[in-house]
């Protein structure tokens, strides 16, 4: 078992003729993801051969689907045009489409989600402007590298990318169960809730482990969500103390307002809700052993 | 992206939101023409991006043209929260019976857009939030159904609005609702929203915030950006392509990615306070590729930069090895040495991850007087630390 994505995947790549997604199409069949297709209007019919894998190109989601029985897309497409294949995408029912691409305009990741909901919220969207996720020995839907860690029984959730593989790394000799990095963008798909939720289902997680940094609420929310529905231990580290208010620090969504928004308040709703917060990576990769031990 | 008042009541000028004339000057010499142009009597607006600016005496009413000029000259120059006021706007004048707010922002927390309005305008809505919470209306908007005039009668008699506005008031937020989409606004706010003696509307003062990613289908709004204001460090970078923010302590981070970067400044601080309390210098992520040209790029910003005594590298392969980082390390110092700048300060450099073995081979190789490694992330952050308190 793992959340969200497994051996039994079928995964088809939006943008896979790219070169964006030809470089990662080839990491993660390198992997061992089941790539079954790529999407691409104007290359439908044609075959892209990947180190003596042919992978067929459809022209849309749905023939993809239809051709192929895959339940999963990773989107690559540039951000100019990424509205259009997540909302084909939802159209298409793909259970899960996880959105690689940075630099969205807010506008269009609101018009996406709401479609999705307007569509009853068949499709799991994960992200955009995130790495995806990984289900280690299992399969690979992203960008994150799948040789930092091994299987294992942690759960773990980031906004960051590099966080995520610093976290990967630190615990790389316990393994994890699946790692699912949602972005840091203002709006995304699914949340920290979510994997929370997924992850206290999920009979092979022993332990989660929660990255956040500054901007919006969602930590606050998930602390109020752990005190009331997850029994596994948490674990959690909350990047950006340091940050001052009113500036961007790389992620769109990083950002403190006026008082709120704050790595302090997090890290406080959090420990209030009897969350191990770390002060830096290291030392939550410490009380990260330290709790699946005691 | 912030816009000043003047440049919001452009945007709502534009798309049809009804405000008084007004126009903005960076000299006081500028306001007679100005304000003759817009009827003799005007008000002088202080140009700043913080609030509090009528308190600290950066609104003046002018009876003439000549008295405008001296109200411009006693507001350019004037310092409000830290923000040199460069530039006033001159503004028509109108009598106001009551005082309204409205707004369209981001709900993060619901995913969607939100409308908020309230009676009770004039004041920050943060505080009508806190005291009088019941006085302000807050209802969800889709982001594809938008703002028909079913929404906005909802949010006007949400908000309790006076039943002979109730007309007028749908026009102004629809005309509102097409400046926060059509501008790929994060925030537009109109506070006050004022009823004159008369009964027509009026947006007297505004906030709008845009979204730099929507940059590729929103061209014209480079030119709003405040070049004058940006800090000549932050500007450089940006020319360079650069995701840098320039903060005020002694140690200068680099990383690659958004988090691993923000944590960076959390570990350099905390090392920092056993180091004579030494703080990270700025933010600067160089993204997955770190290649050379970065790398030399973001060195050259940080040993730019006077307030730095130390240089930590944070570096996490993943999909980037640790070898092609260790490589642009090396090869940026050469390329800095050979344009002649100066490097002279210690660079304290933690690669792991993705051939971390192989990319410290690299740097105890080339040998470098200046570079140091450490192993570990906690590690780097004191050395640094400690380099930049000496």
């Amino acid at each position: 078992m793992a959340i969200f994505l497994t051996k039994e995947s079928k995964v088809i790549v939006q943008g896979m003729t790219g070169s964006e997604g030809q470089k990662h199409t080839r990491r993660m069949l390198a992997s061992g993801t089941n790539i079954v297709g790529g999407v691409n209007p104007r290359k439908a019919g044609q075959k892209v051969d990947f180190d003596g894998q042919e992978i067929p190109v459809f022209g849309t989601v749905k023939e993809a689907i239809e051709a192929t029985g895959a339940d999963v897309t990773v989107i690559f497409v540039p951000e100019k045009f990424t509205k259009d294949a997540v909302i084909e995408a939802i159209d298409a029912e793909i259970p899960l489409a996880v959105v690689i691409t940075e630099g969205i305009a807010v506008h269009d990741t609101a018009s996406f989600w709401a479609h999705a909901q307007a569509k009853g919220n068949k499709t799991r969207i994960i992200g955009p402007n995130c790495p995806g996720l990984i289900t280690p020995g299992q399969s690979n839907a992203g960008i994150i590298p799948s040789d930092i860690t091994k299987p294992g029984r942690i759960g773990l959730v980031s906004k960051s990318g590099t966080l995520t593989y610093q976290m990967m790394y630190e615990l790389r000799d316990i393994g994890f169960s699946s790692c699912v990095g949602i972005g840091g963008d203002p709006i995304i798909g699914t949340t920290h809730i979510d994997c929370l939720k997924a992850f206290q289902d999920d009979p092979d997680t022993d332990l989660i482990v929660m990255i956040g940094e500054i901007g919006g609420d969602a930590e606050e929310r998930a602390a109020a969500y752990i005190k009331e529905h997850v029994t596994k231990p948490v674990v959690g580290y909350v990047a950006g103390f340091t940050a001052p208010e009113g500036k961007t620090m790389g992620h769109a969504g990083a950002i403190v307002s006026g008082s709120s928004g704050t790595a302090q308040a997090k890290k406080e709703a959090l420990e209030a809700a009897g969350v191990k917060v770390g002060k830096t990576p290291s030392e939550t990769a410490r009380l990260a052993r330290a709790a699946l031990n005691g | 992206m912030d816009l000043f008042e003047y440049q919001a009541r452009d945007l709502f000028a534009k798309h049809g939101v009804p405000v008084l004339g007004g126009e903005v000057i960076d000299t006081p010499e500028a306001a007679r023409e100005v304000a003759e142009r817009l009827g003799g009597r005007v008000v002088v607006k202080a140009q700043v991006k913080t609030g509090g600016r009528g308190k600290a005496g950066g609104v003046k009413l002018a009876d003439d043209p000549a008295d405008a000029v001296e109200k411009a000259t006693a507001i350019l120059g004037m310092d409000i929260k830290g923000h040199t006021v460069h530039k006033v706007m001159l503004a028509q004048t109108a009598d106001i019976a009551e005082e309204y707010y409205v707004s369209f922002l981001l709900d993060r927390a619901n995913r969607t857009f939100l409308a908020m309005a309230s009676v009770e305008g004039g004041m920050e809505i943060e505080e009508v939030a806190a005291t009088k919470p019941e006085a302000l209306a807050k209802v969800p908007v889709d982001a594809n159904e938008g703002v028909t005039d079913a929404k906005a009668r909802e949010i006007i008699e949400a908000a309790k609005f006076p039943a002979e506005l109730h007309d007028q008031l749908v026009e102004v937020l629809k005309s509102l609702w097409t400046v926060f989409i059509k501008e790929d606004a994060l925030l537009v706010e109109v506070n006050p929203l004022a009823k004159t003696p008369e009964g027509k509307v009026l947006a007297i003062d505004g906030k709008v915030s845009l979204d730099e990613n929507a940059r590729f289908r929103q061209p014209e709004h480079e030119a709003l950006e405040d070049k004058a204001a940006a800090n000549p460090l932050e500007a450089a970078a940006k020319a360079k392509g650069l995701n840098y923010v320039k903060l005020d302590g002694e140690v200068g981070i680099i990383g690659n990615g958004a988090g691993l970067v923000m944590s960076t400044l959390d570990v350099v601080a905390y090392a920092g306070e056993k180091h004579g309390n030494v703080k990270p210098a700025n933010f600067l992520d160089i993204g997955g590729g770190a290649s050379a040209e970065v790398m030399a790029n973001g060195l050259e910003i940080i040993l730019g930069d006077p307030d730095v005594k130390s240089v930590f590298v944070n570096v996490f392969g993943g999909i980037t090895a640790c070898d092609a980082v260790a490589n642009g390390i090396v090869q940026a110092l050469e390329l800095l040495k050979s344009k002649g700048e100066d490097v002279n300060k210690p660079l304290v450099v933690r690669l792991d991850g993705n051939n971390a073995e192989l990319g410290r081979t690299i740097l105890t190789d080339a040998n470098h007087p200046l570079v140091q490694q450490v192993d570990t992330m906690d590690g780097a952050a004191e050395r640094a630390a400690e380099l930049a308190a000496k």
